[in-house]
């Protein structure tokens, strides 16, 4: 397929390969973090963490939208989907994450709750737009790629007068996220795997800021495995000459200043969040965004009463450690024994993009 | 007085009384048209069988209930026919038990049921009885359709555990009837034109008698795509397969909707496809015989039987790597970015 096998070609990622064991230092450990769950599934999916020297560690960071939610905001979600004539639209990814006791949104469900799969946040604005006489909530979950949409659903609901339609926002940002993580003593990161899509919006040049502050190099990669081997190789050539540059290597959708459009929508629409509570990272001040009060009639926690839920993750669930990059997923005891996929007891095993359930689904069994 | 095909389905069809009567006559009957259906008694009174028999049972729920290549009529006979024909058998006779929701256009009954008629002509098997109730608007989801059938085994074909070095062969392309169904489902409204691959194996299979004692399993590989049926097998006889990426044959569009939702091509339904394990020795002459038949053109060896030490199904991957290839888990549902 045109675009796809270009990037996919195993001659080429021999030769990169090849590059990237010359480039590297025998004598070291590289701590590399993929920020992404996109790069963590790509990194599995196509075996790259064998076919890398042994002293290239990929650490899997915390860029899964789905698990880095906290219980009590899943348990909210399931709240707001169980409330009288509501309609609760979801990405469907958030469908089985677990809030507390082993509750989610697919368990409501199934007791009657009104739990609707969109792939779009369109669908939910169409929904509010075919049922006047209910209020469609639209569970608003990602980071920067998902947050403009969400913004400019917001606008067309004002434009088409749609009071019946929320949105419960969740939106988080990558930069704060990654500064977060390296405030960390426990964390030893030697430069990180840029994001694709996020950079997209965002643009290169949001990661100068964190990479100049804890001098750390970032190399934006494409998803595609050769984007991921050639971002390697930059990386290993930054780390080794001590350069904490931005490095743009997905620069086939990706610019120095993103997606303008994109970001006035957002600003229009949405403001900083003085504090959001990460899942495994913890509260971090300014790293979630909420709707701006001239568009609060839209804004779900204002028009419903929501209770606070004190819930917290399962004890023994190492997802805080995996999300950080200090554990592996086999560290956990809990990993493919009781946490499965069909039976996820943290966050990192519900969608393919989180740490565990990439390692589960690709890795179990091959040696 | 005719059937209105402009109306739609209401309670009295349900009923039990002269509308169902006359549904049931005329439209069938009259589609399904046997000896056997002809008797209208509460039961099918079959010829003695010389044979093991083969006995199936599948209930079908597809939405949309129409995509490109079929509907739930044909999906419900050549499903049926399939399940029965993976285990060697002929089909001889189906039941089928309509369960209809009020309100359900009359049109496209009437095209289903045209559709399974066809569909059993094409596959050579007869709808001997049936049954048909309505429910109430909101109680179904305009129609749901239960398929039983019987087979006989022609021949002393059995089921045997799969030995390392066994070959792996597939009809043909993977994926193409979920992402048929799925390109039309609410919601993702995709102008896609791929082809649901829904078609009666047995046809094929029987192609193969002389071969049938160098075939160990034969499976369709429908939901839970062929990752499902080589982890059932996997499971169940003890032993690893290993895929070829590179061997896979995934249509264009396939594969795009694939990359677009974030799916696997290895965890979609098909409902054309039979996966077998095959004697090595005779792996070259079954695909030759295969391909010879119109259902098996684009038969191939994907893989193969690598040890009976570890339970695993693994695949080589056209980038190099090697892979576990695991069941799905929950329904595959699109990634969000």
């Amino acid at each position: 397929m045109k675009y796809i096998d270009e990037f996919r070609n195993s001659k080429v990622a021999a030769k990169l390969v090849e590059k990237i064991k010359y480039l590297a230092d025998n004598n070291r450990q590289y701590n590399l973090m993929e920020f992404c769950g996109g790069h963590t599934h790509a990194i599995h999916r196509y075996g790259i963490n064998q076919i890398l020297p042994g002293n290239i560690k990929l650490i899997h960071g915390p860029g899964c939208p789905v698990c880095v939610l906290p219980v009590p905001r899943i348990d909210q979600a399931i709240w707001l989907a169980s409330q009288p004539n509501v309609i609760l639209c979801t990405y469907a990814d958030m469908l089985r994450v677990p809030g507390d006791k082993q509750n989610s949104l697919l368990k409501g469900k199934a007791r009657g709750a009104q739990v609707q799969i969109v792939y779009a946040v369109t669908d939910a604005l169409k929904l509010a737009q075919l049922n006047p006489d209910k209020t469609v909530v639209f569970f608003a979950i990602g980071f920067e790629t998902t947050t403009p949409p969400t913004a400019h659903a917001i606008l067309e609901a004002n434009r088409l007068n749609l009071p019946n339609f929320k949105v419960f926002c969740n939106h988080v940002l990558t930069p704060v996220a990654m500064a977060a993580i390296l405030d960390d003593n426990q964390v030893q990161i030697d430069g990180f795997i840029g994001p694709s899509h996020v950079s997209i919006i965002v643009g290169s040049d949001a990661y100068c800021k964190v990479a100049a502050k804890y001098h750390k190099p970032v190399v934006i990669a494409g998803f595609e495995p050769l984007d991921v081997l050639q971002s390697i190789e930059y990386l290993i050539g930054l780390v080794n000459r001590n350069e904490a540059n931005v490095v743009n290597q997905y620069s086939r959708a990706v610019t120095n200043k993103g997606n303008i459009k994109a970001q006035q929508i957002t600003a229009e629409v949405l403001e900083i969040r003085k504090q959001f509570s990460w899942r495994g990272l913890g509260s971090i001040p300014a790293s979630g965004l909420q709707i701006r009060e001239k568009y609060a009639v839209y804004d779900a926690e204002i028009f419903f009463d929501i209770p606070e839920f004190e819930s917290d993750d399962v004890k023994s669930c190492e997802c805080p450690q995996i999300l950080r990059g200090i554990k592996e997923p086999h560290n956990c005891k809990l990993f493919a024994k009781v946490c499965t996929p069909e039976n996820p007891m943290g966050a990192c095993m519900v969608s393919s993009e989180g740490a565990c359930a990439a390692a589960y689904q690709y890795k179990t069994g091959i040696n | 007085m005719k059937i209105n095909y402009k109306s739609n389905v209401d309670l009295t069809i349900g009923a039990g009384g002269r509308a169902m009567n006359q549904l049931i006559h005329d439209l069938m009957l009259a589609e399904f048209d046997n000896d056997f259906l002809s008797q209208q008694s509460d039961q099918a009174i079959l010829p003695a069988i010389n044979g093991r028999l083969a006995f199936s049972t599948d209930s079908y729920v597809v939405s949309p209930l129409f995509f490109n290549g079929g509907n739930i009529g044909s999906l419900a006979i050549n499903g049926t026919v399939n399940d029965l024909a993976v285990g060697g058998a002929t089909p001889l006779y189906i039941s089928t038990g309509f369960i209809i929701e009020e309100g359900f256009p009359l049109a496209d009954l009437q095209a289903i049921v045209r559709s399974m008629a066809e569909a059993a002509k094409i596959a050579g098997v007869k709808i001997v009885t049936g049954d048909t109730k309505v429910v109430e608007k909101g109680k179904g989801d305009g129609i749901f359709i239960n398929t039983s059938g019987i087979g006989v085994l022609e021949n002393n074909w059995l089921a045997t555990k799969p030995q390392p070095g066994d070959k792996i062969i597939i009809n043909g392309s993977i994926g193409d009837h979920g992402m048929a169904i799925l390109s039309k489902r609410e919601g993702l409204n995709f102008v896609t034109d791929i082809i649901s691959d829904c078609a009666a194996l047995h046809q094929l299979i029987m192609h193969l008698q002389p071969y049938l004692q160098h075939i160990r399993v034969m499976r369709d590989p429908t939901r839970g795509g062929v990752s499902a049926v080589l982890n059932e097998w996997a499971n169940f006889y003890g032993c690893s397969f290993n895929l070829q990426e590179n061997q896979l044959l995934v249509n264009e569009n396939v594969r795009s909707l694939c990359e677009i939702l974030g799916l696997d091509p290895l965890h979609i339904a098909n409902e054309g496809k039979v996966i077998m394990v095959v004697n090595p020795d005779h792996a070259e002459t079954i695909l030759s015989i295969m391909q010879q038949h119109p259902l098996g053109t684009n038969s191939r060896i994907i893989g193969e039987v690598s040890s009976l030490e570890q339970v695993i199904v693994s695949m080589q991957t056209s980038f190099g790597g090697l892979r576990r290839v695991d069941w799905l888990s929950g329904e595959q549902l699109p990634r969000i970015c």
